[in-house]
């Protein structure tokens, strides 16, 4: 077993969770990592303060495909406060494999477009692209 | 226009497809220190000399016994440890211009290619362009001969226009007489040797319509000087940018080799000490040439270090080093058909080609295959190789790279082709 390239890492590149576009929506985001050229975007639709539903699209690798790929079930219905209180340890533990400071942010691009769709602030996280 | 991914093609002059290995002109992996390193038990397979190259034992040495026994700052000092620094300096200046057919006094040590290319744009460039001028570049250009220009025409107020590149990955030189003939052109800034494609750039072609028009040339060459002949009497740039690091030196040097009447009218780009001939309190004259463009203390020991890569690569021979490189692509370029999927871009024949190949994986991201290579111990670079406007051309978002050097074997090919198909594997494709 490849201690990176796990089954579900794998199957969560491959057949992404809630990818696509989203119409209507409320929010939106757009994220370039110019390490890589990767983008990601994301569609999202809110209903009482909470996360309705949500579409991520672009393209990027494994690392980053899959974190966007298994945030995005958590992160269905949950409250918009909630996402903006989120950190990078969040999206790691969630990832659940060992992640070298080179493909930090490839592991953190799914947080980092939807916080900035909630939140208005593309900064985060501080320090990194 | 839109360039496609070249198909892989049958390399049928490879001595691969012949079968067997290709005879390789050097067999000198001993002479460089950095080959004892093991990885996880795995011995090193550095594929990333486009990035920067490893150093041979007598670049190390002599850089080292340059600071324990010569160490002292240059042009200033009358006492002999000075001289000796000083000699040390200005032979170094001598190799690194003799080895690229070039005179000293016009060869000017920068700290990389970057530097060299922002000193014309700074020195020369905002006193020789202006409204209604135009720069000429080409898409396949690294950042470093892309951002320098694009900042000088904004704040000029010139236009900065783009050579296309076509499937081939190469020039059309149709194209630049075009461009040349609308009269505005004053400057044409290009790589010798694409950090993408691998394209070998006919430089001397260029340079002689360039100069029949009136106009200026500048050549990229980090990715040629280091691995084959360049013989700058002869290519006839104005400037000629290489760096230390990628052949054999060490990083913080870099070279800006100009015609003299050129540089004899320019401004300084650096001002300070070194760099003056006399100084009062109202103003300063410039020193001659090559110190006029030197402010400051130099980096010395990188320079004497980057003397001594030169002379190491003359021992070896350039024409070898080509020969040897050459036959190592032709066949990585043939191996690399035997990965389901993968795509190259680039000409598809070695002799066209520096010592580099892009490549992308059907189903596999750049990141993950240097990921996975790296597990067989393969150093190849993946992203867009500070080349993002050529990515959007090819329309990837992201190629890896394997680029070779003098030290490399067929051996390293072979760990490379090893380590895909096991990365295919784990990607169950």
């Amino acid at each position: 077993m490849d201690d990176l390239y796990r089954d579900y890492i794998l199957d969560h590149y491959k057949r992404p969770r809630n990818f696509g576009e989203l119409d209507p929506h409320d929010m939106e985001g757009l994220e370039h990592n110019p390490l890589c050229g990767d983008e990601l975007g994301v569609h999202i639709r809110v209903k009482d303060g909470k996360i309705e539903d949500l579409r991520f699209h672009g393209h990027g690798c494994a690392i980053s495909q899959a974190s966007a790929s298994i945030a995005s079930e958590e992160l269905m219905g949950m409250e918009l406060d909630e996402v903006a209180e989120l950190d990078a340890d969040w999206a790691i533990d969630l990832l659940g494999i060992p992640v070298s400071a080179t493909r930090r942010k490839c592991a953190l691009l799914g947080l980092k477009v939807v916080k900035g769709a909630v939140t208005g602030d593309n900064s985060w996280p501080v320090g990194s692209a | 226009m839109t360039v496609s991914a070249t198909e892989h093609v049958k390399n049928a002059n490879a001595p691969h497809a012949r079968g067997g290995h290709p005879d390789l002109a050097l067999n000198i992996r001993g002479d460089f220190p950095i080959f004892s390193r093991r990885f996880d038990g795995q011995p090193l397979v550095y594929l990333d000399s486009g990035a920067t190259s490893q150093k041979p034992a007598v670049v190390i040495d002599t850089i080292s016994s340059y600071l324990s026994e010569r160490n002292a700052n240059v042009h200033r000092g009358v006492y002999a440890l000075a001289q000796e620094s000083d000699a040390a300096y200005d032979g170094a200046r001598e190799k690194v211009a003799g080895f690229v057919g070039w005179e000293p006094r016009t060869t000017i040590f920068t700290k990389n290619v970057t530097e060299a290319i922002n000193l014309v744009a700074y020195a020369w460039g905002r006193a020789k362009v202006g409204p209604g001028d135009a720069v000429l570049i080409t898409q396949m250009e690294h950042h470093a001969n892309i951002v320098p220009w694009q900042v000088l025409c904004r704040e000029r107020g010139a236009q900065l226009r783009y050579l296309e590149v076509d499937e081939r990955g190469e020039l059309s030189l149709d194209q630049l007489d075009r461009e040349l003939s609308k009269g505005d052109v004053k400057l044409v800034a290009f790589t010798h040797v694409s950090n993408v494609l691998g394209t070998i750039v006919p430089v001397a072609e260029m340079t002689a319509r360039i100069r029949a028009a009136g106009a200026t040339s500048l050549v990229d060459g980090a990715q040629a000087v280091p691995h084959m002949p360049v013989d700058l009497s002869t290519l006839d740039a104005d400037f000629y940018a290489w760096t230390g690091h990628k052949a054999l030196g060490p990083t913080g040097i870099g070279v800006l080799h100009a015609r003299a009447e050129i540089l004899d009218q320019m401004q300084p780009f650096l001002t300070g000490g070194d760099m003056i001939a006399s100084v009062d309190f109202d103003g300063a004259t410039w020193n001659e040439l090559p110190y006029k463009f030197e402010a400051g203390t130099p980096p010395i020991a990188e320079a004497v270090g980057l003397g001594a890569a030169v002379d190491y690569l003359t021992e070896l021979g350039m024409e070898r080093v080509r020969e040897h490189e050459r036959e190592l692509t032709g066949y990585l370029l043939d191996r690399l058909q035997e990965v389901p999927g993968l795509r190259f871009v680039g000409p598809p024949e070695a002799e066209n080609r520096g010592g580099l190949v892009s490549f992308t994986i059907e189903g596999m991201h750049a990141h993950d295959i240097a990921e996975l290579a790296n597990r067989g111990g393969v150093c190849i670079r993946a992203g867009h190789h500070c080349a993002q406007p050529l990515m959007r051309c090819l329309g990837v978002g992201a190629t890896a790279r394997a680029s070779v050097g003098v030290y490399n074997e067929v051996s390293d090919v072979d760990a490379l082709i090893d380590s895909l198909l096991a990365g295919l594997k784990v990607f169950g494709l």
